[in-house]
């Protein structure tokens, strides 16, 4: 069981006043905080490790290095990778896409050839498959949502043909709240002999993470939604696709060779990884599995699933406001909104109570159309959040409910 | 919760401008000036019209979907500006953007922006301050186009 003192003490933003309320932070889908053991671990590096890696031959440059390498194999071990070669920093998720999406989309993909991913792709697992089927004649395809606005598993196995040569899709949605059928949409993918890429970004610091067990071939997500530092990602890059997969970034590191007309490149990962890495960055990625792993999944899971039925239902009820995704089961994740009232109009009142939500589209425009809806709020919760703050929560907004739609002023 | 600090942004008249906006068309005129601006972190969307004769606005309306600060605005918009010169209407904009961005605008703008001037406790609200702009940014786009 969680210890909610002592773990909040671990976050010591949470601990202060908003507009002259407690904070309650709801957008962990959009950042997570970030616990003083990664703070701690990236101070550090800068006091005594600092120096390039891959590069010198000097003591720090190799305790860089070292340090650097750790990690990757930790990443690995993290996500049940095969082997440490396979995982790839980058900078973001969307940094991660965009590599597959020039890296092997633009490699395979000819005229007719199809794409698919799901309706409820954040734009940046969607975007770069535009662009891609647009360079390459290729065709973009998406699996629906069902009656529960869930993935519709007999859409996906509707949408992928044998002309599928990649499928893309979200582990869990930024928006509904669910968590999608990984396994059998990879089954699906690999029956069609498509490559099958995982968005694991709203998963990953949420549950365990096992990259074999899905059978993904590429599996992408980012340090800062997983209690690490932004501007850090990983590309999990099966070993098959190695030699397939091109680079897309090219410059110092990741050669082994240039001449005046020619270069060869390095094999996976540091191929991949042209310049100079964000290294602090990685090394908070470190910490932040490091800190994970000492709460402990079951103990994470516990404590969003206690937060999850003990907000549900609270939502629901009250009236004038609509939460979408199924409506008996969800993850973390609640977007809704008050009939009638802008979300930033909503928005923006909670956060006069102290409570921090995110309004907007969510960067899911076309899932907002297929909704029905130009944006939604959304409360988004971590395991560090409390009973006491979805109180703050419901009784906020409550009171912004009646404020717009009763109209007292 | 603190319903006094939401009624500070909120106000009766921004909620009314809000609910039963001034010359909202539901189908705008073509055969004036007509432009579209987007406001990216929300997906709303506002469309102007106008018409300029002898350098006056003319039947400024508009229509989009947003967030009732952007309603509301846009509203009290084209109470300000329908009639103005087009040199009044541009120091008025301009007026209207310094006010939501906290600057010190002369009593006798504020007088003249009506209604909007009350627009102006946006500038405590930093993240609200496009949703107050956009529209008014669409007139002046298309001002500006016009006298290119």
């Amino acid at each position: 069981m969680i210890n909610l003192q002592q773990v909040r003490a671990d976050f010591p933003i949470l601990e202060q006043r908003v507009n002259g309320e407690p904070l309650v932070y709801f957008d962990n889908a959009a950042t997570s905080q970030t616990p003083v053991s990664v703070l701690d671990a990236m101070r550090n590096y800068y006091l005594t490790e600092n120096a390039n890696v891959h590069r010198g031959v000097h003591t720090l440059a190799e305790r860089a290095t070292e340090h650097y390498e750790r990690v990757r194999q930790q990443v690995a071990n993290f996500i049940h990778a095969a082997s440490a070669d396979e995982i790839v920093f980058t900078r973001s998720t969307t940094e991660s896409l965009n590599l597959v999406a020039r890296g092997l989309g633009d490699q395979i993909l000819q005229p007719g050839d199809e794409i698919v991913i799901s309706i409820m792709e954040h734009h940046s697992n969607l975007v770069p498959w535009q662009e891609v089927a647009k360079r390459t004649g290729a065709v973009l395809k998406y699996i629906e949502l069902n009656d529960h606005q869930e993935l519709d598993l007999q859409s996906a196995q509707e949408q992928i043909t044998p002309q599928t040569k990649i499928v893309a899709v979200a582990a869990a949605s930024n928006v509904l709240g669910t968590v999608n059928p990984v396994k059998q949409l990879g089954k699906l993918a690999h029956a069609a002999h498509a490559w099958f890429v995982v968005d694991a970004a709203q998963f990953v610091g949420h549950h365990p993470l096992d990259v074999q067990e899905w059978d993904a071939d590429l599996v992408a997500f980012s340090g800062h939604k997983m209690y690490g530092p932004t501007g850090i990602g990983v590309l999990y890059v099966r070993e098959q696709l190695h030699d397939l997969l091109r680079p897309v970034q090219f410059g110092g590191e990741m050669v082994e060779t240039v001449t005046r007309e020619q270069t060869t490149f390095k094999k996976a990962p540091l191929g991949f990884e042209a310049g100079t890495p964000d290294i602090s960055g990685v090394v908070g990625l470190g910490a932040a599995i490091t800190y994970l792993q000492t709460i402990g999944w079951e103990s994470i899971e516990h404590q969003e699933r206690v937060l999850v039925n003990y907000l549900l239902p609270q939502i629901k009820a009250i009236d004038h406001v609509t939460m979408y995704g199924p409506q008996d089961h969800h993850t973390g994740v609640f977007a809704f909104n008050v009939r009638g009232v802008h979300p930033h109009d909503v928005a923006t009142a909670l956060d006069l109570a102290g409570v921090a939500v995110r309004a907007g589209h969510h960067c899911a425009q076309p899932l907002m159309s297929t909704l029905g809806v130009t944006a939604t709020a959304r409360a988004s919760l971590a395991f560090y959040n409390t009973k006491a703050e979805c109180d703050q929560f419901i009784n906020a907004l409550t009171a912004v409910k009646e404020f717009f739609i009763n109209g007292i002023s | 919760m603190g319903l006094a600090k939401l009624s500070f942004l909120y106000q009766t008249l921004v909620l009314e401008h809000a609910k039963t906006p001034h010359h909202y068309a539901a189908n705008l005129p073509t055969n004036g000036q007509e432009l579209t601006l987007h406001n990216p972190t929300c997906g709303d969307t506002i469309n102007v019209a106008l018409q300029l004769q002898d350098h006056h606005l003319h039947n400024l309306c508009f229509n989009g979907s947003g967030c009732s600060i952007s309603q509301a605005s846009a509203s009290m918009m084209t109470e300000v500006l329908n009639g103005k010169s087009v040199d009044e209407a541009d120091q008025l904009i301009q007026a209207f953007f310094d006010l939501c961005m906290g600057k010190a605008v002369s009593p006798e703008l504020q007088k003249q922006l009506q209604d909007a001037a009350i627009m102006g406790r946006v500038a405590e609200f930093p993240a609200r301050i496009k949703c107050a702009t956009l529209s008014w940014h669409a007139v002046q786009d298309l001002l500006q186009k016009k006298t290119d």
